[in-house]
């Protein structure tokens, strides 16, 4: 048996100040939103000799008038990917552009892919975005309180915000870009941590009915350690899919995988480490359960 | 109990085999209705553009607007009231009304029979409303009114577009309305949308109206543009013909000048129209417009009396197939502005089909190995149903000739990662209940039931990002969250048919092994 109760104080201390530093991070650095929530346009150019780089590409669409434009390698050696801020969805654009662009590097390139944002799209994508991921979150609150005791579902919500604000925070940190698969990415991480912590919380009390003479603190420790090679196995066989994913799906899914291997890591650590402490703060006992029971 | 009848194995080899057929039906061809069946494939995965129109219903709404005041006019004359400075004023329409007839006049605007402001029923609303302060009246459209305003323009421009889309021969588009002024037309196959994009983006309203010389023409006059941006002339505000009388439109080659034209035949209204119009103005010039830009302006130098007739401008051939395109399949009510666009190269698609392949692979194969080093006999049976599970997954894709999307492709990938939990669930409990209990078919039994609990709880959180993610999301997301989903319900059903039954054959072959797992 390993004994997790003894760091619970520990890791308490780190967590709180990850999410204060995530919060901060939040903050003053902000997301790195792409044009999926920012507008604007995307492009995923692949170039049809060896010489077309970074900085010819800069040169000749610095002469276009887009204003601020960002350029950079993408995945194989000649794709390119050209983000440009400027919320231009007129109809002819990208054909002005690639006119443009033809005549200062010649026709040497394709467009492999072309996204195109305008504001009024971006604005409402991100507002459903936010929105989705607190939806998720009240309605996982709601199933928690139908299921357990309230000390139980403050217990998982809590653990639930501090993975997806942790999350957040890595990208803020990392300057990872965030799209609409990242949404995806955070409700399915929404989705991972609550089970993940629903299966410990139902040994918990599992436990809290078969042993009145065991305190909390100890029959917390006591039914993460029964759970404990599910926890790991689950979580080993997820990450083992996501890491296939974040090395050979494609340049376009990493950053979803990314985030959902991230997800997945602090939803395990926080599902013993969050989850449960909050148990023994609230003093949860046989008679919390019973209590429920009896009324 | 663990008791299985054989009926029981057949039954389920048979729904395996099912779906194992559907899921081969992807990468080949069987024949047969339900075996032609195939998973679609996403703009993103087969290459293609999507594209969202938004239509710009401010010219709908001032023309409501515009109709509505010489309506007001006509029926307060008719019921012989004064009125004075009937105006439009930031979309609202204002009069004046003498302090004796308010009462009847708002009667006209409130009664729920008004022919002059119609009640919708079904909103429990009138398409104005009434402000009255002072003397002034102020009608302004309601809620309800906007959006029947808005839909009905929709309706019409989607027929448009459609038919746009249509004459220009692409592969299955789906054109579909999102909202009450948003169009989406998704385009499979097609990776440059520009030719569409500027067939779209053109209202193609147009009308053929005499120059004048000066301001006093009857109808009022107006300077418009020739197409060349630079030269103007003033133009009648009267209509002569408009677009809706084209009965057809082709691009064609005159003869004798040697020029590219849209030669265009005329209904029978606008035949006799346009043969009454030419033959009193010849030698007048005739100023053929389109979206407000004079095209050309041809002198009349005979009657046309035939209804046919030839529009010449700068035209290259595309152009004028292009003009002949629009004025076929007819002006749109409104303007339509692309607001969103994606667009995904065919080659880029398959790159996706391709890495989204190898890593479902070597996914699954990483999954397997491990389960097999940690569960050995338990392991294999974990990946037997892991295998068939995926089956079940693309074998309902199939069935409902779901769109598979890149992130669908992550979505089924990620199931299988989390697709062993229930059986990891299952397989720890009874471990536990081994250590106190020395039957191996009781402590079997007992894992199965415990776990239950356990394994619905987790698997409904999931169940809930997924089903949230399919309101909310949009495109490709919405494919991740119908894959995640689906693979919830084939997860458990094949953690409770097969894996239970191939667990309970070994069980009962090996009732008195000793470390049963």
């Amino acid at each position: 048996m390993i004994n997790f109760n003894k760091f619970y104080k520990l890791f308490g201390v780190i967590s709180t100040s990850l999410v204060i530093l995530s919060i901060i991070l939040l903050f003053f650095k902000g997301l790195n939103f792409g044009v999926d929530f920012k507008g604007g346009t995307l492009i995923e150019l692949r170039a049809k000799d060896n010489q077309t780089n970074v900085s010819i590409l800069r040169d000749a669409f610095n002469k276009m008038n887009l204003g601020d434009v960002n350029i950079k390698k993408f995945g194989e050696e000649n794709d390119f990917l050209i983000k440009i801020e400027k919320k231009d969805t007129s109809e002819n654009i990208i054909q002005l552009i690639k006119t443009d662009l033809t005549k200062s590097i010649g026709d040497t390139y394709n467009f492999r892919r072309v996204e195109n944002v305008g504001p009024k799209v971006s604005s409402e994508l991100l507002k459903s975005g936010i929105s989705a991921i607190f939806l998720s979150l009240v309605a996982m609150l709601f199933y928690i309180w139908v299921r357990f005791e309230w000390q139980f579902s403050l217990g998982a919500i809590i653990a639930l915000f501090h993975d997806v604000i942790i999350t957040l925070g890595l990208f803020s940190l990392l300057n990872l870009e965030i799209n609409l698969s990242i949404v995806a990415a955070v409700l399915t991480i929404v989705g991972y941590s609550m089970n993940d912590t629903v299966v410990i919380y139902d040994r918990v009390r599992e436990n809290l009915k078969k042993y009145s003479d065991i305190k909390i603190f100890e029959l917390t420790n006591k039914s993460i350690n029964e759970t404990l090679s599910r926890t790991l196995i689950t979580s080993i066989t997820t990450l083992l899919a996501l890491i296939s994913i974040y090395l050979f799906g494609g340049e376009i899914l990493k950053g979803f995988s990314l985030a959902m291997i991230f997800g997945v890591v602090f939803g395990t650590y926080s599902s013993i480490y969050i989850a449960n402490p909050i148990l023994v703060e609230l003093r949860v006992s046989q008679k919390t359960i019973l209590k429920e029971e009896t009324e | 109990m663990l008791y299985f009848s054989k009926l029981r194995i057949i039954l389920i080899s048979l729904i395996t085999a099912f779906f194992l057929i559907l899921t081969l039906s992807n990468f080949s061809n069987f024949g047969g209705s339900l075996l032609s069946k195939k998973i679609n494939l996403g703009l993103d995965l087969q290459g293609g553009s999507y594209l969202l129109l938004e239509i710009d219903n401010d010219p709908v709404e001032l023309q409501k607007l515009q109709n509505t005041t010489t309506d007001i006019r006509n029926f307060l004359n008719n019921e012989k009231i004064k009125f004075t400075d009937l105006r439009i004023s930031k979309k609202s329409i204002i009069f004046n009304i003498d302090q004796k007839d308010k009462d009847t006049v708002e009667s006209f605007f409130t009664d729920k029979n008004s022919e002059i402001n119609p009640y919708y029923i079904q909103y429990s609303s009138h398409q104005f409303d009434l402000t009255i302060l002072g003397d002034e009246f102020q009608l302004k459209l309601s809620e309800y009114g906007l959006i029947e305003i808005k839909i009905s323009s929709q309706d019409q421009a989607i027929e448009i577009v459609r038919r746009r889309v249509d004459e220009v021969g692409t592969n299955e588009p789906n054109i579909l309305k999102r909202g009450n002024d948003r169009i989406l037309v998704e385009l499979p196959g097609l990776d440059d949308p520009m030719r569409i994009k500027s067939l779209l983006g053109k209202t193609a309203n147009l009308s053929f109206r005499f120059i004048t010389q000066n301001d006093n023409d009857t109808f009022g006059a107006e300077t418009l543009k020739f197409d060349d941006d630079i030269n103007e002339a003033l133009v009648s505000k009267r209509i002569i013909l408009s677009g809706e009388n084209l009965l057809d439109a082709q691009p064609n080659m005159n003869t004798q000048t040697n020029e590219t034209v849209v030669s265009f035949k005329l209904d029978r209204v606008g035949a006799k129209r346009f043969g009454k119009a030419t033959s009193d103005g010849i030698g007048k010039q005739l100023a053929i417009v389109l979206d407000g830009k004079i095209v050309s302006a041809p002198v009349i130098r005979d009657a046309i009396v035939s209804g046919s007739g030839q529009i010449s401008g700068n035209f290259t051939f595309q152009s004028a197939t292009d003009l002949a395109l629009l004025l076929r399949s007819g002006a749109l009510p409104a303007p339509l502005n692309i607001i969103e666009e994606r667009t995904v190269g065919p080659d880029l698609g398959q790159d996706s089909i391709n890495s989204g392949i190898i890593s479902l692979f070597i996914g699954f194969t990483l999954v397997i190995i491990f389960m097999i080093y940690k569960y050995k006999i338990f392991g294999l049976i974990a990946n037997i149903t892991l295998l068939i599970n995926l089956f079940f997954l693309i074998g309902i894709l199939t069935l409902f000739e779901a769109t598979l999307t890149l992130p669908g492709i992550a979505g089924i990938i990620l199931t299988v990662g989390m697709a062993v939990d229930a059986n990891v669930l299952i397989f720890e409990r009874i471990k536990e209940e081994l250590k106190d209990e020395k039957n191996n078919i009781i402590a079997f039994d007992t894992g199965y039931v415990k776990s239950k609990t356990a394994i619905i709880d987790a698997n409904v959180t999931t169940l809930i990002a997924a089903v949230i993610l399919f309101f909310m999301g949009s495109g490709p997301v919405k494919g991740f969250s119908v894959t995640l989903g689906v693979g919830i319900f084939t997860t458990l059903f094949s953690v409770y048919f097969i894996a239970r039954t191939l667990t309970s054959l070994y069980v009962v072959k090996n009732k008195e092994k000793i470390n049963l797992i």
